[in-house]
């Protein structure tokens, strides 16, 4: 019966968790660099918003919203990544942003390390429909856009005009 | 299909079925219901058998040779034009130009017109206007919007109501003395709307506005007479009526072709060339610059072929038949509404619904593991949804092959969904 949850679907359990109880949703201040992006096959979007701080171990992501429009797909991965984001150096949350692109690049080839990206293994499944990484991936590069932006100093010039396009998607 | 000849009138769907292979294919545990036919539609076995036979015994480039093959290819594939022709109504096979889809039919088009001389009937300036429609296909806008950024001309666009239809109380102020394109789409492929063409037609006439019309929701569903119609230009495209894609048409008129500046430069669109400059082949080789799209062509006349053998007119009446069931279907449905005209008056068999609560992304992919394929996004007419205040909607689309048990399955498939996603 539609709509599984088995191990191979595309919609796990924790993934609805996290698309009807979104974490860290709505826009918050203060921040440092709010970005928009929008997937443009599909018509999602979000603004992703970062804040970073000097920590013990250097620049550190100290806080992440959002807030946005998709399908339940870009929306929990939206959530899980500010789980996995928010308190990390911004270093290791890279690191985990590039575990998370891999495992969607994966087309369900790697096994994932539920260490680095907990709830974000749900999402291996997903790496299966390649039509559906880029919503999967949205808020993943807002967010890195943002962080970019926010450790390079670069002002926040054009906060509308960024988008998903071209991305490793 | 010899069945369905010696069933007389009655439409017998079943014997259409057994023509295309795809439709054994079993989709996640279920028999595959293809309802994505405004994207692309499949292939009869008659059309993969004509294009095979031609390849396989006929096929060498075409109007370059006189070897015997040479000959052969160049005979089929302007028999296919001449098929192509026929199957529009045109009054001469020169008035067929072989693109590669539809959208490079409209940028065939509008480049021609770029490329005009300040002073020619073609030429566009600023003070000129294109006017097109809100529910446009990207296709039929952007190479306008291009247009008018290249030549300082202004683009202006009929609105929509509310139930997704044209709004033309203003259609005597948008289409006007200063119009010199009116280009809409016959059938809408995210609204499903059959638009006015008469009403259209009567306007850019009567202000000297070329027409062109975008027939690629039209030509695979119902006849079409480009005489009657009465426009300058129609297009259509292969992949969408049971053709392979690669494949599109552009009709124009004869003599407007013959005057147009070309498009593309290359083989096969010249007449005489000097190093200094050439002169260009009348119409239609002088739009096919290069070696065309043959095989394709050979595929398309059959297609064309099939789809007269079946009856254009008896499609029509079954697709009605369908698409009557699947908007009373849905109407029964709470938090399901119908985005376009949700009545079977003047409209095709796409139809676009919002399912409340649940993004269509969602309900396309669980949809897709009841082995149920509907289109799902923007459908290339983000304008439209912009329109209607969606990000996306999820289209269902029947054709020729499909049966209202496939319609219920649909309906079925979206109660489903609406339990899994409440
Ligand atoms: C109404 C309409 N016009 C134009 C097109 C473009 O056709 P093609 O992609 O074959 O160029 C489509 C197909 O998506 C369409 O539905």
């Amino acid at each position: 019966m539609t709509t599984n949850t088995s191990p191979e679907s595309l919609y796990q359990e924790i993934i609805l968790d996290h698309y009807r109880h979104p974490h860290h949703k709505g826009l918050r201040d203060p921040y440092d660099v709010e970005v928009h992006h929008v997937n443009p096959t599909c018509g999602d979007e979000v603004t992703v918003r970062v804040k970073v701080a000097e920590g013990p171990d250097g620049a550190t992501v100290q806080d992440v919203s959002y807030d946005g429009q998709g399908c339940s797909i870009s929306q929990a991965s939206t959530s899980v990544m500010t789980d996995l984001v928010i308190g990390k150096p911004v270093d290791r949350a890279l690191e985990t942003s590039e575990a998370f692109l891999t495992l969607m690049q994966s087309r369900g080839q790697v096994e994932p390390d539920e260490d680095v990206l907990e709830d974000g293994i749900a999402f291996a499944g997903v790496s299966r429909y390649p039509a559906r990484v880029k919503c999967a991936l949205l808020g993943w590069m807002a967010w890195k856009d943002a962080t970019a932006q926010a450790v390079g100093g670069t002002a926040p010039q054009d906060r509308t005009a960024s988008r998903t396009t071209g991305g490793a998607a | 299909m010899t069945a369905l000849l010696a069933q007389g009138t009655s439409y017998d769907v079943e014997a259409v079925r057994a023509d295309f292979p795809v439709l054994t294919r079993v989709i996640g545990g279920r028999p595959l219901v293809y309802l994505d036919n405004a994207s692309s539609s499949h292939k009869p076995r008659q059309v993969l058998d004509a294009e095979r036979a031609f390849v396989e015994q006929h096929y060498s480039n075409v109007h370059r040779g006189v070897h015997t093959l040479s000959q052969e290819a160049t005979d089929a594939y302007e028999a296919a034009r001449t098929t192509v022709a026929s199957f529009l109504g045109a009054a001469d096979p020169h008035e067929v130009v072989f693109t590669k889809n539809a959208t490079e039919a409209y940028n065939l088009v509008a480049y021609s017109f770029g490329n005009a001389r300040a002073g020619s009937r073609f030429a566009l300036g600023p003070g000129d206007e294109v006017c097109v429609t809100e529910m446009e296909h990207h296709s039929n806008l952007v190479p306008w919007q291009m247009l008018c950024e290249r030549t300082g001309a202004t683009l202006r666009w009929i609105p929509l109501t509310d139930e997704g239809r044209l709004d033309l109380s203003e259609l005597e102020t948008l289409v006007n003395e200063r119009t010199k394109v009116l280009a809409f789409v016959h059938v809408s492929n995210i609204l499903g709307t059959a638009n006015p063409v008469e009403t259209l037609v009567a306007r850019a006439r009567e202000v000297g506005a070329f027409v062109l019309v975008d027939g690629a929701q039209s030509a695979p569903h119902q006849v079409v007479d480009v005489q009657a119609l009465g426009a300058d230009f129609f297009v259509a495209t292969g992949h969408k009526m049971l053709a392979p894609s690669g494949i599109g048409v552009l009709w124009g008129r004869r003599e407007l072709l013959d005057a147009m500046p070309p498009f593309l430069g290359g083989g096969s669109m010249i007449e005489v060339v000097q190093m200094g400059g050439s002169t260009y082949a009348p119409a239609p080789e002088r739009f096919e610059a290069g070696t065309p799209v043959i095989s394709q062509a050979v595929a398309l006349a059959a297609a064309c072929d099939y789809l007269r053998e079946v009856g254009l007119d008896r499609i029509t009446a079954h697709e009605q038949v369908l698409t009557a069931r699947l908007l009373e279907g849905l109407r029964d449905l709470d938090g399901v509404s119908v985005i376009g005209p949700d009545s079977l008056h003047s409209r095709g068999s796409a139809v676009s619904f919002a399912v409340e609560g649940v993004h269509p992304h969602d309900v396309g992919q669980s949809l897709d593991e009841l082995g149920i394929a509907v289109r799902v996004g923007h459908h290339c007419a983000a304008p439209v949804c912009r329109r209607y205040g969606v990000p996306a909607t999820t289209r269902a689309s029947s054709y020729l092959y499909n049966t209202e048990g496939e319609i219920d399955a649909l309906l079925e498939g979206i109660r489903t969904v609406q339990r899994f996603w409440s």
